[in-house]
């Protein structure tokens, strides 16, 4: 795919005598949403952290908007548009829900050597870090301690946070990871939306909500992909019938 | 800062207030060591201060901090040795040495984190004492005695007891007041970020290590300006001053006070010196009616109490002196 | 040539001395993931113990035995008292609260035996010198250093390797949570291997204890280099310990002997021998930033965790 907004070249990683990543091609095209799917093992952490900088693949190359990202490090990779949301909340537990997302709206607003000013005060980083969590449903919260809140609402801080940097695509990283069917609803209602205005690269279990809301699927069984293309396509991939859904037809319903 | 009538509030009030009127009452027939106490009080407060910086805010626990103490001191003294004895050059120097040694350590340090934050932070403590006992043009392990205070205008006479101590509680205050703007500027939230987890402050596109070098200088230059004072003060420096257990009197005064406070390093401080100097006459005064003379003995070793007093605080007012005022949040 | 010899002999019996007390400390931060600044304390006790024992009992050897016993028993004791209740903490509650340790620890000392510190004369039997070479006389204490040394190096990795109580303690070091869900008693491990730790501080103290001195506060400047003796070996790994202790004792001898003589070339003598310490740490630490750059786990690491 020539015009593809993500795209990596036989990404290649070793842990020891374990292969993470075996020669991985993924290609994501603008405005799509693309998610990764395969069992436990198969090297999706390891993936997302060569795409986002945090893991130095051992061969191959990683693209973005036709730039070679492969050596950047993580936190420009922010700045040229790639965010991220993590699959182990990683947020600043410590700090409220609005003052979270406004340290993602301030990492894109220059440089903060800003010694004198209240930041807590700034209508410039305040303002889209309130538009980002109306986005995701987490206005009335925007004052609570982000221990706080539930493991939910946890995953949509996530993606607040993710959506504040302005970014051109989004690496959603198990975003419905230990939600119940409600929240999970949610979220799959906010993608659906987001895809519409993101590129997005979904990294998920939940095969409802990657059937429901996947324009493509890759499937990676330990480090090496097994097949690529539509929902349907996949559906019917015998392949990965077998190495991930099981012997018996473990069909999903849409 | 908000400035509601808390508990918490009102004794910070009051010990302000307290500070500011101290000279007058040590002038109306009040002890006069009061006053020695209490400007060597605030000067560590302002060490402390800086310390709380790095440490409260940034959560970079440095063991080595009392080296700028030593720097800006000694900046001081080898001045006044050099027969440079004005102040316009002593204090500046002091403070743009220590943000030198800071930039030095803090770039080769910083790259790591924890516990090997806190060594390598020690064995440039360690090497920076050696280095100082080497001076012996300037003393070496006997040190330095320092025969003029730093000179300003003829109006502002540091050998004056209370002069120098309005000296000190303004630029206590005026240290106390930079902290705040600064930890609540966007550079403030960007070490507050990088304290509460590092590796988001990254993803999300700040690069860290710049930012809390930075935050590691400024604490450095403040520390060395306490450096300068207590050189004025004590007219003496010394390899000790920069010893590693002076650098952990400081980590005890901040968390004490309150690790992460604006006042606390200010309370701890107070805490800390008023206790060293009170609790032996307390033992010794409450002890002898009932021990006898075995309580002024006792009184001597008032200091094994610290120890395990530090240990019952981590283990249960981690929030210091500041967190129990506020009602037992835990820092 | 000679000279050159008895320094990499002092560098030797320095760097073991280091391995005894860092042996305990890597243990300790290995398997409890427990940061210890009191670990000095625990050399300076077995020191005073020593010394105490030898003016009651005139006897060295019995003097050493009742010290490490009496040192491991304090070991224990501060285990179960506080260590216990810092386990999981983070560690900067870990350096405070063994800081105040240290604090109480002089104190104790200053408050039991004094402040003036004591002296632990050697045996006549041990106060002698053998010629190794032609020319080289060398103290026969330190060469009986050397030998406990090793052979404590030996029955430790022989314990460590070849028991079911080494095995936990392996098994600890790379994945605690592991041994506990065997059913382990944890607790007593635990207990145990503190006071391991602090028995070999304490016959660290109590053996340097004639050559070099029994004062309050001796644990904290040897203290430094055993952490960046850990560092450098690698958390939790005795056998990068006892390398990393004989490089840095090594380094410190050499580079104490021989760096006034270099250092006289730019500068007074006086001056020369009063900063070599400092360019001689620097060496020290300079070694432990590399490290720390290039390869931060240490040189044996102990894999997994």
């Amino acid at each position: 795919m020539a015009d593809a907004l993500l795209r990596t070249e036989d990404l290649t990683k070793h842990f020891g005598g374990i292969v993470a990543s075996d020669n991985i091609p993924i290609a994501v095209a603008p405005r799509e949403l693309h998610a990764i799917i395969g069992p436990n093992g198969a090297g999706k952490t390891t993936l997302i952290g060569e795409l986002t900088g945090e893991i130095a693949p051992d061969s191959g190359r990683v693209f973005f908007a036709g730039q070679d990202i492969t050596g950047v490090p993580t936190y420009k990779r922010s700045a040229l548009g790639l965010a991220r949301s993590f699959q182990i909340t990683s947020l600043f537990l410590d700090l409220t829900v609005l003052d979270n997302v406004a340290l993602a709206v301030q990492a894109h607003a220059g440089h903060s050597f800003h010694f004198w000013r209240d930041a807590r005060r700034d209508k410039t980083l305040r303002d889209p870090a309130r538009t980002a969590l109306a986005r995701v449903g987490l206005s009335g919260r925007q004052n609570a301690v982000a221990a706080s809140l539930s493991h939910g609402e946890h995953r949509q801080l996530e993606i607040a946070m993710a959506l504040a940097t302005s970014p051109r695509m989004l690496l959603l990283d198990e975003p419905m990871a230990g939600m119940g069917p409600e929240e999970s609803a949610r979220m799959v209602t906010l993608l659906r939306e987001l895809k519409r205005e993101l590129t997005i690269l979904l990294i998920e279990h939940d095969m409802e909500a990657v059937f429901a809301l996947a324009d493509r699927i890759t499937v990676l069984v330990y480090g090496r992909v097994i097949a690529s293309g539509t929902p349907d396509v996949i559906r019917a991939n015998a392949d990965v019938r077998q190495a991930y859904l099981g012997e018996q037809e473990a069909v999903t319903h849409v | 800062m908000s400035a509601r009538l808390t508990l918490r509030n009102a004794v910070v009030a009051g010990l302000l207030v307290f500070l500011v009127l101290l000279p007058v009452y040590v002038s109306h027939g009040g002890n006069p060591f009061l006053l020695t106490l209490f400007t060597r009080i605030l000067i560590l407060a302002v060490a402390a201060t800086s310390l709380n910086l790095i440490m409260g805010y940034g959560g970079m626990v440095s063991f080595g901090h009392a080296v700028f103490i030593g720097a800006g001191g000694y900046a001081v003294g080898i001045l006044a040795e050099e027969g440079v004895a004005s102040g316009f050059v002593q204090w500046p120097v002091a403070v743009a040495v220590s943000a030198l040694i800071a930039l030095v350590i803090g770039a080769l340090s910083l790259r790591t984190r924890g516990v090997y934050f806190i060594m390598i932070t020690l064995g440039f403590a360690q090497v920076l004492y050696y280095v100082t006992v080497g001076l012996d043009r300037y003393g070496g392990d006997d040190g330095l005695t320092i025969y003029t205070r730093s000179e300003f205008f003829r109006a502002l006479n540091l050998s004056n007891k209370t002069t120098f101590y309005y000296v000190c509680l303004a630029l206590l205050f005026a240290v106390i007041a930079l902290v705040w703007r600064l930890v609540n500027s966007r550079f403030g939230l960007v070490i507050r970020g990088s304290r509460s987890n590092d590796r988001r402050m990254q993803a999300i596109g700040f690069p860290t290590f710049r930012y809390r070098l930075v935050c590691f200088v400024i604490a450095g230059a403040i520390c060395g300006l306490a450096g300068a004072l207590l050189a004025n003060h004590t007219e003496f420096v010394s390899p000790a001053m920069m010893h590693w257990t002076r650098s952990g009197d400081l980590i005890v005064m901040v968390v004490l006070g309150g690790l992460g406070s604006l006042f606390g390093p200010l309370i701890g401080a107070v805490t800390l010196l008023v206790f060293e100097e009170s609790l032996p006459l307390l033992i010794k005064s409450l002890g002898t009616p009932i021990f006898g003379a075995g309580a002024a003995r006792a009184a001597e070793y008032w200091q094994i109490v610290l120890g395990p007093l530090l240990l019952l605080i981590v283990l249960y007012a981690r929030g210091g002196i500041d967190g129990l005022l506020k009602g037992g949040r835990r820092g | 040539m000679l000279l050159l010899i008895e320094q990499i002999l002092n560098g030797l019996q320095l760097g073991l001395l280091l391995f005894l007390l860092a042996a305990g400390l890597t243990l300790v931060f290995g398997i409890m993931d427990l940061v210890n600044l009191a670990h000095g304390s625990l050399y300076m006790i077995g020191a005073y113990f020593a010394a105490t024992f030898a003016a009651l009992t005139g006897s060295f050897v019995l003097a050493a035995i009742l010290a490490l016993g009496a040192t491991l028993l304090v070991g224990m004791a501060v285990e179960v008292i506080a260590m216990r209740r810092l386990y999981g903490r983070d560690h900067l509650d870990h350096v405070l609260a063994t800081f105040g340790l240290i604090l109480f620890f002089n104190e104790l000392v200053r408050l039991l035996w004094g402040p003036a510190g004591m002296n632990l004369p050697l045996p006549g039997w041990l106060n002698t010198s053998v010629q190794l070479l032609p020319g080289l006389q060398y103290p026969t204490y330190r060469i009986a250093i050397i030998l406990v040394s090793l052979a404590v190096a030996v029955l430790l990795y022989v314990t460590v390797m070849r028991t079911r109580i080494g095995m936990l303690i392996r098994a600890g070091a790379s994945n605690r949570e592991m041994v506990s869900a065997l059913g382990v008693n944890i607790k007593l491990l635990y207990t145990l291997v503190f006071g391991l730790g602090a028995a070999l501080a304490g016959l660290a103290g109590l053996m340097q204890a004639p050559i070099l001195t029994v004062q309050i506060g001796m644990g904290e400047n040897i203290l430094i280099l055993a952490f960046v003796v850990i560092i450098i070996g690698g958390i939790g790994s005795i056998r990068g310990a006892l390398i990393a202790a004989i490089l840095i004792g090594l380094i410190d001898t050499i580079g104490r002997s021989y760096l006034p003589d270099l250092l006289r070339l730019v500068m007074s003598p006086r001056g020369a021998s009063a900063i070599a310490p400092a360019v001689s740490s620097m060496l020290i630490y300079a070694l432990m930033a590399l490290v720390l750059i290039v390869r931060p786990q240490g040189l044996f690491p102990v894999s997994g965790k």
